[in-house]
């Protein structure tokens, strides 16, 4: 089956009609009794989109789970904005550990529920991309080798932005951060693709793995929900936009998360032991364009002048994706 | 049972009668073999339950003990030198949760250059990570604070290291008794975390401090280890009782009672230094010996006490803090009150280099009519150094600033 991410949009709305739904459709989100796991008061800035990830993704997880879960969390943006002592935004068991070692946590969490016979709760690891394809990764391979009973979710907002907006290795191309600056002949960082950590938990052949947006949220409830229910090492990475790094203005960060889809430049598919085994159709195509000349971290691509070539080389890259995940 | 056994399989043994839950295991010598037979345990069924992970690094392993023992399992791990270095960031991070990890430290030399041989410069590189940290002096030894190291880090909520000289007590084969499982279960009640990951009890662990907490949050820690210096001779009497063996407690004190010259060292050395020190007495030198077993937190009032009636003290590191001699002879220092006896610091068997009982004879000697070095390197070889320095000084251009 393939996903149509238009099939539920209303023209000129931004996000998806639950008033058109069946109640058994009606998102976790506009569930009256949704958990607000991630709740209000916590110090994330305007148009967050990590934040709105976590708590779609952590109600998601609770309905799926029955209120059985427990949570490790990555040192970073969503820790320090979530946890200021005396403070907690959590109403679920939750710890944070160190920056890099946040699957072997989780690893320990689910041995621990394992050995006490608590089968019942299901263990999952959160960071941001930072904290999941640099310094966490070494982690991260060993729990999906071992094949963990652990949820992993990645809040990828492509850069350091705890610290202020440094270059990870999920940083796309030619973008403008802290460390790659756009001063002299620096152009941003590297203009190589990168690295997919989907792809790379793909090829640990784990039973689940899933790419997720914030402009989808139908579709991000339903791999989370069923990644929960699977045994075993499960990888879903969710498309986060940051307003504060990214150069947007707070109200765009749901725009910004659907051109990423529709323009072919962040790919939803879905992926059961190493294979792909479904993906989500975009239908009319946005240009890169559209998708970048909104964001301050790619102006230098428009300003002073146009950069055709370093367009075309982006547009590129959507087009590669279109035609290597059938979207 | 008493019976003729190596080291690290008396531990794992050990550590197997202490019902870990989730058990760790990354290899790395001198530890491999304690971990290897916790496998074996695990593998055969004596040990249910018990989730026995393989981690692909040392520093996932104290991870995954950490996530463990927050779920409420009793975790334990083991590891050596440049492991330990790999694991630092969890090892603060365990002490700084309060999570009563045990771990063993196959006490090994860190590089460059690389050594695989024993010296204690791994465990004391963590001597200010917050864990308490206990020192074998032999596998009897070892075996019995293990066993203790349990109820001591369930106790106070803090995690335990028991360290233990690499191949010097870890591959040697000795008569140890082991306890018997009834005796363990009398003695070590089952886990009762202070603090654990329920969904029932929703709880944030790990949260941001800033400035108006992270001291208190500090202190507190500091107070917790140094609660050990009581609750360790408690355990250790209960031990006694249910064992039969007085194994443990904050140091021991070999022929100290009318000592003029008091040796004091962490480990297994102190069975060398107990040979010397009856040699001495048959010289008719009031010698004596201390070993430290609780290093951290470190007992200053017990230390003060052993060495009240000493003019002379030699402290034997095996390990070195450069520019500043070594790490214990340093912390003897504080414990001494002013204007009391002579301290000597002997840097020694770094990197595997044996002691002999000869060396430590000449230098005991030495400080007992006070010809030693404020610090020396015992058994230091001149031939090497020269031929080392001697390369420096062919291609160094600050010729003169080079020995």
């Amino acid at each position: 089956m393939t996903n149509r991410i238009d099939a539920f949009c209303q023209a000129g709305a931004l996000t998806v009609g639950n008033r058109l739904l069946t109640p058994s459709m009606i998102s976790t989100q506009a569930n009256e009794y949704r958990n607000n796991s991630l709740t209000s008061g916590h110090r994330a800035c305007r148009g967050c989109g990590e934040a709105l990830a976590a708590r779609w993704a952590i109600d998601t997880a609770m309905r799926a789970a029955g209120g059985q879960i427990v949570v490790a969390n990555a040192t970073g943006c969503l820790e320090v904005f979530s946890t200021p002592y005396p403070e907690s935004a959590w109403r679920i068991p939750w710890i944070h550990s160190v920056f890099g070692n946040t699957p072997a946590v989780a690893t320990g969490v689910a041995a621990a529920m394992k050995v006490k016979g608590k089968t019942g709760i299901r263990v999952i690891a959160q960071g941001g991309d930072g904290g999941t394809t640099d310094i966490g990764l070494g982690c991260l391979s060993g729990m999906f080798e071992r094949n963990d009973d652990v949820l992993y979710i990645c809040y990828d907002n492509e850069a350091y932005m705890n610290t202020g907006v440094q270059r990870s290795s999920a940083t796309p191309p030619m973008a403008r951060t802290a460390t790659t600056p756009t001063l002299g002949s620096s152009r941003g960082s590297s203009p190589d693709i990168g690295k997919s950590v989907p792809l790379i938990a793909m090829a640990h052949q784990i039973p689940f793995v899933a790419t997720a947006s914030l402009a989808h949220l139908a579709d991000l409830e339903s791999k989370i929900s069923r990644a929960v229910a699977i045994r075993g090492a499960r990888y879903v990475h969710i498309h986060s936009p940051c307003p504060l790094g990214w150069g947007t203005e707070s109200n765009q960060t749901i725009l910004l998360a659907r051109l990423a889809v529709q323009s072919g430049l962040f790919p939803l598919f879905e992926a059961k032991d190493g294979e792909v085994a479904d993906r989500t159709t975009i239908g009319p195509r946005v240009p890169v364009e559209d998708y970048l000349k909104i964001q301050k971290r790619f102006r230098h691509l428009f300003r002073p002048q146009r950069n055709d070539e370093a367009l075309a080389a982006y547009q590129a890259i959507a087009d590669y994706n279109i035609r290597r995940f059938g979207l | 049972m008493r019976k003729q056994i190596e080291g690290s399989r008396a531990v794992a043994e050990a550590v197997a009668l202490c019902r870990p839950e989730v058990i760790c295991a990354y290899p790395i010598t001198p530890q491999t073999h304690i971990v290897e037979t916790l496998s074996e345990i695990t593998c055969s069924g004596d040990l249910k339950p018990c989730e026995f992970i393989n981690v692909e690094s040392e520093f996932a392993a104290l991870s995954v003990a950490i996530g463990a023992c927050a779920g409420g399992a009793r975790a334990y791990t083991a590891t050596s030198s440049q492991g330990l270095l790999f694991m630092t960031e969890a090892v603060y991070n365990a002490s700084g949760l309060g999570i009563p990890i045990v771990m063993t430290i196959g006490n090994r030399a860190i590089g460059a250059p690389i050594n695989i041989w024993n010296d204690q410069s791994d465990s004391m590189s963590m001597r200010d990570a917050g864990w308490i940290q206990l020192h074998a002096e032999n596998n009897q030894e070892a075996v019995d604070l293990h066993i203790q190291a349990f109820r001591l880090a369930e106790a106070l909520s803090c995690p335990v290291m028991v360290c233990m000289d690499g191949y010097v007590l870890t591959h040697a084969f000795e008569a140890v008794d082991i306890p018997s499982q009834t005796q363990v279960d009398q003695y070590l009640p089952a886990f009762q975390p202070r603090m654990s990951l329920d969904p029932a009890d929703p709880m944030t662990i790990g949260a941001l401090v800033g400035p108006e907490a992270f001291t208190e949050v500090r202190y507190l820690a500091d107070q917790g280890v140094r609660k050990a210096l009581e609750v360790i001779p408690r355990i250790t009497a209960e031990f006694q009782e249910i064992v039969g063996r007085n194994a443990g407690g904050l140091l021991s004190t070999y022929r100290t009672d009318d000592a003029e010259l008091i040796t004091i060292a962490l480990g297994s050395v102190n069975g060398t230094i107990q040979d010397v020190v009856d040699q001495l007495r048959v010289e008719g030198i009031r010698a004596g010996s201390i070993s430290i077993r609780c290093y951290r937190p470190f007992p200053y009032e017990a230390l003060r006490q052993a060495v009240a009636r000493a003019n002379a003290i030699v402290v034997l590191d095996r390990s070195v803090s450069p520019g500043a001699d070594g790490p214990l002879v340093t912390d003897v220092r504080m414990a001494l009150p002013r204007a009391s006896a002579q301290t000597y610091a002997v840097i020694a068997g770094l990197g595997g280099r044996p002691i002999t009982k000869g060396s430590l004879y000449s230098a005991l000697r030495r400080a007992s009519d006070r010809s030693l070095a404020p610090v020396t390197y015992l058994d230091l070889n001149e031939a090497v150094i020269r031929r080392e320095s001697g390369l420096v000084i062919e291609t160094g251009a600050e010729r003169g600033l080079v020995l």
